[in-house]
């Protein structure tokens, strides 16, 4: 008998392992699986059981409900108060368009022989007997971006690193993924780590590189660990080390821990930070993709653009890119976090209206309470009001609507927020985490809380409002990287979308 | 957590361990930190000699990372997130009863990726999701 019960961190801290060890402890006799989250964060902990007619499932299930599904004869997909029907049929997950995420929540995360099972290695073995300029060519042609943030075409990157002559080239996947409102890289870390040293891997063939660093933060134990563990079996099956899936390709990953430090995850810092040293931000040029980690080389791409390659080598460019809209193309993994009914992972393609992830999927606040304002992108990312729901979910329409998207978080509030309080968070969280480097970002977000403050105090507001303004355009202009560059934007979409919230009179 | 008392030798073999790293300054640090719950002052010197390094090179890895602690935590180590996924439910008044509670024990942290299921907490190296007093209390003990 299976059950399935996560092993997910977000799983585990509203209780996974107390239900585990609950079902244990009644029937010793039942294998448990500690698979990765289904992504219905919302339905944790979503357990499943194995019957003949699919996966049922139950949630969200807590260690004292575990005696009641015993009775209920869960077991064999019992009727109980928290019973689901089958996983695949609950409407959440069975919309949604899971590529990147396609795995994560099915398989056991450990197991290479359950990737193999469903999928895996499919896509390294086709980049095995493709050469490497086919395969930069496959993901050139997918339309595959970069997944982190910037949004950069990672062919035309990978196609940089291959024709840069060097003895030594790298692959760094940046897992430092600090966003509020984003948790996509930790779970398919957790959930599938297989495709993502997969995706390395490909990276690797494709242009030459024999190292491969992933950089992930300390505030991710668990996918630390569930990451080496994975790097060892890898190795140990001969799909990482001197013979790739017994080819003549070298290749092998080292985990790297990052230390609290938000701008680590800027791609400059993050190799600073890989090398040991102090996270400050390199100027570009030189691209890390001629001169990178330890001067060579580098491709440095987000968890999720290098786990959507195996899928694209797998089943090809253009299954990915008939996905999407306008330059947009392929899946996003959407969060959805912070003030939301049903939270977690919705992967669908490009194009999803604001409006949809949040009341369709997400269905409005936690709180119950009306919902007010919702942040797109991370700390860095705009605030948007409810007028801008129709918003499409892609990169140009939420440039062009004065946002971004980031890493595809999105952190929703109710009407309690208080925007020019979001506002000045904004400016002390770039002076906290500013590498300090450049003078915008170290001394202006220091200012500009101090504005912000003022102008909630009500002094001299009009005043300090265009000073405010003034101090975001330097940032913007004069920034060498994200952090004091965009730190303008929460500040400053704030401003507009919420004017109400900066007139100095607090209600 | 379980930490052992600041010996120069037992961080002379642990450093030993990385001798075949690439850039190892920030993971004798962390090395350090795991092993004695700080990075004591006298590790600085040990592990610019052991490298090759300058102190102030050292010294200024250790003084950049929010991670990085230069004296004993407390014994119990409450770090609560402050990100706005987790300000949207309600953390901040957490951190206020929370910080009234446990005092010197309770830092501030930005994000555990439990962003769906704020407010949260790491009690101890333990995530928790939709904290509140009395969840952190229990985790503590």
């Amino acid at each position: 008998m299976k059950v399935f019960v996560p092993g997910d961190s977000a799983a585990v801290s509203v209780g996974a392992d107390d239900v585990a060890a609950a079902i244990a402890t009644i029937d010793p006799s039942i294998e448990i699986i500690r698979n990765g989250s289904r992504g219905a964060l919302w339905l944790e902990t979503l357990i499943e059981v194995e019957t003949p007619a699919g996966r049922i499932a139950y949630g969200p299930v807590s260690a004292h409900d575990v005696s009641s599904l015993f009775e209920a004869d869960f077991l064999h997909g019992g009727s109980h108060a928290l019973y689901l029907g089958k996983t695949d049929e609950i409407a959440w997950l069975a919309n949604q368009d899971r590529v990147t995420f396609a795995r994560v929540g099915i398989i056991d995360p450990l197991s290479l022989a359950d990737y193999r099972a469903h999928g895996g290695l499919i896509g390294l073995q086709k980049a095995l007997n493709l050469s490497p300029d086919e395969v930069i060519q496959m993901v050139t042609e997918s339309g595959l971006r970069g997944r982190g943030g910037a949004g950069f075409p990672a062919g035309i990157k990978w196609k940089t690193v291959a024709q840069t002559v060097s003895e030594q080239k790298y692959i760094c996947c940046n897992a430092d993924e600090g966003d509020s409102g984003t948790f996509a890289d930790r779970m398919l870390i957790e959930g599938d780590p297989f495709t993502l040293i997969e995706g390395m891997t490909i990276a690797a063939i494709a242009v030459g590189a024999t190292k491969g660093f992933v950089y992930i933060r300390s505030e991710y134990p668990q996918a630390i660990s569930t990451f080496q563990k994975a790097i060892d079996i890898a190795r140990s099956n001969q799909v990482l080390g001197d013979g790739v899936l017994g080819s003549a390709h070298a290749f092998d990953i080292q985990v790297r821990v990052g230390a609290g430090s938000y701008v680590c995850g800027e791609e400059t810092a993050m190799l600073e930070s890989i090398e040991g040293k102090r996270g400050v931000v390199r100027a570009k040029p030189p691209l890390p993709a001629i001169e990178g980690l330890f001067g060579k080389p580098t491709v440095i791409n987000n968890v999720l653009t290098l786990s959507t390659v195996p899928k694209i080598l797998a089943d090809g460019a253009d299954t990915y890119k008939a996905r999407g809209v306008g330059r947009s193309l392929g899946t996003q993994v959407f969060q959805l976090a912070g003030n939301i009914a049903r939270g977690g992972i919705v992967e669908t393609a490009f194009g999803i209206t604001l409006n949809e992830l949040v009341n369709t999927y997400g269905g409005g606040t936690f709180t119950g309470r009306p919902l007010r304002a919702v942040q797109i992108g991370g700390p860095l990312g705009a605030y948007f009001s409810i007028a801008q729901f129709e918003t499409s979910m892609d990169y140009e329409s939420l440039i062009a609507a004065g946002g971004m998207l980031g890493h595809g978080g999105i952190v929703v509030f109710d009407d309690s927020v208080d925007l020019a309080v979001q506002a000045k968070f904004a400016m002390e969280f770039c002076a906290i985490e500013s590498c300090g480097k450049c003078t915008p970002c170290r001394i202006g977000s220091t200012r500009g809380a101090e504005t912000i403050d003022l102008i909630i105090q009500g002094v001299r507001v009009d005043e300090n409002k265009k000073l405010l303004l003034d101090l975001c355009e330097v940032m913007t202009d004069g920034s060498l990287c994200a952090m004091g560059g965009l730190t303008p934007l929460p500040v400053k979409s704030a401003m507009i979308n919420f004017p109400s919230d900066f007139t100095g009179v607090r209600t | 957590m379980k930490y052992v008392p600041w010996s120069p030798d037992t961080a002379r073999t642990l450093l030993a361990t990385l001798r075949d790293e690439e850039g190892p300054v920030l993971m004798a640090l962390q090395l350090m930190q795991s092993e004695f719950g700080y990075v004591d002052k006298a590790a600085v010197e040990l592990i610019a000699n052991f490298f090759n390094k300058s102190r102030a090179d050292v010294h200024g890895v250790l003084t950049f990372y929010h991670d990085l602690r230069t004296s004993p935590p407390t014994e119990h180590v409450i770090a609560l997130c402050v990100a706005e996924a987790c300000q949207a439910v309600g953390s901040r008044d957490l951190e206020r009863v929370v910080k009234e509670k446990f005092g010197d024990e309770v830092q501030n942290a930005f994000c555990f990726g439990n962003c769906a299921l704020g407010p949260a907490v790491m009690v101890d190296g333990k995530l928790i999701g939709r904290a509140n007093l009395e969840k952190i209390s229990a985790a503590r003990l």
